[in-house]
């Protein structure tokens, strides 16, 4: 299926004419975007998202950082251009090794690049999937009772049911999840989970969770992909099933939550493509340390600093996490997913899940 | 009880012999111990040889030799290419305390008292047992002498135990030989310093010297140009005592008080000569010799309360700021500093004497970050090696906050810690020494003051050489950004729209908004004479060529509007001016100005000049000044704060 990129040619053409333009009128050259920064993220009551706010930052070409950042900008649009001629794509970090033959524009570190990629994605207003550049690391994993079409790269389609077409495993989510790659064929399934960390991913898949639950399980793989945000947010939207976050308790977890949930700092730009409003953070939560007398570790120093800068964060507003946040620095403590095992390996399914659960009124007592 | 009678007394006062005087106050007179032994000899002799040279206009070469014997014993040569000495003096030279040329006059010269030779003499006969051996030859045509002696202690005389003539291949020079007991292997480190430290406040001199295992190092003469002569003065009211104006007026020609007042003391013109004898009370025309201890007394008192100008400073040979530069740099080469930066004040008067204060600065290279800096003290262009502590240029030095000049002193007091080298000059025609070793000079309150307004201009100097490096870093980032990285910018948007690539001038003015003022420093060997010379007439030796030095200062005018303004250089009072493009406002004896014309946007003027009379190296980066315009808009020049 040939997608069709004018659109993202004529926005990319867009910024290089915008360079030239200030050129011929003699104005210093710059691009202006949004500040993405905490302090300029704002809740989008139409989307439901939290998406940057008013405050814009100039790139200008007064400063050498700022001429150097012009022209990468140039060098990076033009390469998109170019790979959308020859119909190819590049992962961000072969666009990183490209950049070493663009002389003064090549880049100092894959940061620097990534970066400026979704500065670009900002600036055009287009996404890093219209650009032909796609993430190194590829999606999480799926297991549960739902079929799967996706189109190979033999454009064939093919159908998979994450269940009993997979390994234990599980589905592997590619990087590009939009309707031309996957499509969602048919499910049976009471809510989503999405996990953290793999062990506690595969702890449920071997006591049968899914199964037993009517769950389909999904692996975030710490800070989620945005493939699998997308994925997660698709699958909500057409299923209309309840999103259920079950993380560490420590802050690092609240900010994969909020990335799935409310939409990340990083990407607040297209937070409605990737963020599920209607997500719910199902723990472990301070609460639960105490309320479950879960094993724990001392807050680091690191740790202190970012809860107490998610207390500052527009995203962390509400009394549920107010309250939850504060307890846990008086608590002074942080605990994990897996210390559950605590009570025995089938604590997390057989008692923990399912009190949470009903707490949360997704099931029944 | 018996009563001691006078007479019994006066059987027990004699004379003191000199060589008792000597062995009694041998610490004060430098030889306290027998490392301090080893250097005192050493740089008695190379006093005089470099005095001897200076006198007759000779660029001095001194050679330097220690043969060391196991039993302590040392024997020391020097030898140089001055004018020699005739025969009948020498005796009295190296044979006699308190015998000398210069203790009377009042000028700079290193020796005063006529102690220091034969101190030495007295001192290799006191613990050797030996004799000098004096070899001198006063002219091409004529053969050496020489003289071996030893002093007579009871009377104060030299005896000569032997004299001849001798063939020395030399057409004329002195070469002095002694035998000692010292610590040659303590004081070698001393005896090499205090030779490097002489030859850098002596750059006309050459100084070689060889140790005694078969080692010799050169310090080689950096400059071929004689120290200004000084010229000797009469006494000033203010710095004579009481016994010494008694004793100018017992021997005077003057038959009158006013011309006696006029004659024998330096500026005493008719008015002040007439306030001060109307102030004391006197009559103009008595007779000096007639007046009584009341009426000295009086016009001693008058003396400090008329308003007296202060002694003329011929009598006073600076180094010069150049030659300081030259000397540490050449001396420093090992260490490549940083910078070496210095300092020169106006002379002034201390109870009538007058003085000079000379500092440098090195900063940098391989020099220890975290030692006290060095401090390299010299008087009259002799080194002083001890008792730094005592001395009042480590008091004046102590007393300035250094840390804002990025050396770190705990408390902002006391010797600064950091990797740099201070150097101190004090010229007078009377250092006072703390004490007759003449190890340090004495807290005198104006001369503590010179010393401090010198090494605070000098760590100004520093903070401006360090605060332009960082501006100017700044805005070569911004001309790295217009001259590689906008063009490109430019390009690549044109490429990707299939446009011609836009002119870029006015944005750079914007981007810019300054005045770049860059400039160039080169050198090359020459024949020819300079074109025009500076109103010092100073400067001895006729120029046969050597270096010129081409400075080349570009001024582009980044700025939206059209700029015009004045522009100074700083230029070393001895360099000669030679070529200047385009002609300048005015050429001083220490700056050049041009009054520049309107430079338009985006548009530049070449400026060159030319500087003779130095050596490579001498004037490495221009100081440049600007004037009536906004000094924030001027990259590369400082606002010019009037002379």
């Amino acid at each position: 299926m040939n997608k069709d990129y004018s659109k993202v040619i004529s926005q990319i053409d867009a910024v290089a004419n915008k360079i030239y333009d200030d050129f011929q009128k003699t104005n210093i050259p710059s691009l202006s975007l949004p500040t993405r920064t905490k302090a300029n993220i704002t809740f989008d009551e139409k989307l439901n998202v939290w998406k940057y706010g008013k405050n814009s930052t100039e790139r200008n070409a007064k400063s050498l950082d700022g001429a150097y950042m012009l022209l990468r900008t140039m060098y990076m649009a033009d390469f998109i251009k170019e790979m959308i001629k020859i119909k190819k794509s590049s992962t961000l970090r072969e666009m990183y090794y490209i950049s070493e033959g663009w002389d003064l524009a090549k880049f100092h570190s894959q940061q620097e690049s990534n970066l400026l990629a979704e500065d670009l994605e900002v600036i055009t207003n287009c996404m890093r999937e219209d650009f032909k550049l796609r993430p190194e690391e590829d999606g999480a994993r799926v297991i549960g009772n739902i079929t799967i079409e996706e189109m190979t790269r033999n454009n064939t389609k093919k159908k998979i049911h994450c269940q009993d077409d997979v390994g234990d495993a599980g589905y592997s989510i590619p990087y590009n999840v939009e309707p031309e790659k996957i499509t969602f064929k048919s499910y049976d399934a009471d809510f989503i989970v999405a996990i953290e960390t793999g062990g506690m991913f595969d702890r449920l898949v071997e006591n049968g969770f899914d199964t037993s639950n009517r769950a389909i399980l999904v692996h975030l793989k710490g800070q989620p992909a945005r493939s699998t945000r997308r994925f997660i947010k698709r699958l909500n939207e057409i299923t209309n099933l309840p999103v259920l976050v079950f993380t560490d308790c420590d802050p690092w977890s609240y900010r994969i939550f909020a990335s799935v949930a409310y939409g990340a700092i990083k990407t607040a730009h297209i937070s409605e493509y990737l963020a599920t409003p209607s997500s719910h953070y199902l723990g472990v939560t301070p609460s639960d340390i105490e309320n479950y007398e879960l094993p724990t570790d001392n807050l680091s120093k690191e740790d202190i600093n970012a809860l107490k800068s998610e207390l500052s964060d527009p995203r962390f507003q509400d009394s549920f996490w107010k309250g939850e946040i504060k307890l846990q620095l008086k608590l002074g403590k942080k605990s994990e997913q897996q210390a559950l095992a605590k009570y025995g390996l089938d604590y997390v399914t057989d008692t923990y899940l399912p009190e949470k659960l009903a707490e949360m009124g997704i099931t029944k007592k | 009880m018996a009563q001691i009678t006078a007479l019994e007394l006066a059987k027990k006062q004699k004379e003191i012999s000199v060589a008792e005087f000597f062995e009694r106050n041998k610490h004060i007179l430098g030889f306290g111990n027998q490392t301090r032994a080893l250097v005192t000899s050493i740089k008695e002799g190379v006093d005089n040889s470099l005095d001897a040279c200076e006198e007759a206009s000779i660029l001095p070469d001194i050679y330097v030799e220690i043969k060391n014997h196991d039993d302590g014993e040392c024997k020391i040569i020097i030898e140089d290419n001055g004018p020699g000495i005739v025969k009948n003096q020498i005796p009295h030279i190296f044979g006699r305390l308190l015998y000398g040329s210069r203790f009377h006059a009042i000028r700079q010269s290193r020796g005063q008292q006529g102690i220091g030779i034969s101190a030495v003499v007295l001192y290799g006969q006191l613990t050797t047992g030996k004799h000098a051996k004096i070899t001198s030859k006063v002219a091409p045509d004529r053969p050496a002498v020489v003289t071996e002696l030893a002093i007579d202690t009871n009377k104060n005389r030299a005896e000569v135990i032997s004299n001849s003539t001798n063939h020395w291949e030399k057409p004329m020079g002195t070469r002095f030989e002694i035998s000692i007991i010292a610590d040659y292997k303590r004081g070698k480190r001393f005896v090499y310093d205090y030779l490097q430290s002489t030859s850098i406040v002596n750059p006309h001199a050459q100084i070689i010297y060889k140790e005694p295992d078969g080692t010799d190092y050169t310090f080689e003469r950096t400059s071929e140009i004689l120290p200004r002569k000084s010229v000797e003065i009469k006494p000033h009211p203010y710095g004579v005592e009481l016994g010494t104006l008694i004793k100018i007026a017992k021997n005077t020609k003057s038959r009158q008080l006013n011309s006696f007042l006029k004659t024998e003391f330096s500026s005493m013109g008719d008015r002040t000569t007439n306030a001060t004898i109307k102030e004391a009370g006197l009559e103009k025309t008595l007779n000096p010799k007639n007046m009584t201890r009341e009426q000295f007394l009086a016009l001693h008192k008058a003396f400090k309360k008329v308003k007296i100008m202060a002694p003329s400073t011929d009598c006073l040979s600076p180094i010069g700021e150049t030659l300081i530069k030259r000397s540490l740099k050449h001396e420093t080469q090992e260490i490549s500093p940083e910078f070496i930066i210095t300092a020169s004040r106006p002379s002034s008067v201390y109870s009538g004497n007058p003085f000079q204060v000379e500092v440098g600065l090195v900063y940098g290279g391989k020099l220890p970050k975290e030692e006290p800096v060095k401090i390299m003290r010299f008087a009259n262009r002799v080194p002083l090696l001890y008792q730094q502590g005592g001395c009042v240029t480590t008091t004046a030095i102590s007393s300035i906050d250094w840390r804002r000049y990025g050396l770190s002193q705990p408390s902002g007091k006391g010797i600064p810690t950091g990797p740099a080298i201070f150097l101190a000059h004090i010229s007078s025609t009377q250092i006072p020494f703390t004490s007759e070793s003449k190890e340090a000079i004495a807290d005198v309150t104006e001369i503590e003051n010179e010393v401090k307004l010198a090494f605070r201009e000098c760590a100004r100097k520093v903070q401006q050489h360090i605060s332009k490096k960082v501006k100017r870093a700044k805005t070569r980032e911004k001309f790295d950004l217009i001259t590689r990285i906008l063009p490109e910018i430019a390009k690549k948007s044109a490429d990707m729209l299939n446009k011609p690539i836009p002119s870029l001038d006015k944005i750079i003015t914007k981007i810019m908004d300054v005045v770049w003022i860059e400039d160039l420093i080169e050198y090359e060997k020459v024949s020819r004479e300079p074109v025009q010379t500076t109103l010092i007439g100073n400067i001895p030796q006729e120029q046969k060529g050597g270096t010129i030095t081409k400075s080349k200062i570009m001024i582009i005018n980044y700025k939206r509007s059209p700029q015009k303004f004045n522009l100074y250089t700083i230029i070393p009072d001895d360099a000669v001016v030679g070529e200047v493009n385009p002609k300048p406002a005015k050429i001083a004896n220490n700056y050049i100005k041009w009054c520049l014309d309107t430079i338009q946007p985006a548009n530049k003027i070449d400026i060159s000049f030319e500087l003779a009379g130095l050596e490579k190296g001498d004037f490495d980066e221009n100081d440049l000044y600007i004037e009536n315009i906004n000094p924030a808009f001027v990259i590369g020049a400082d606002k010019w704060e009037g002379e």
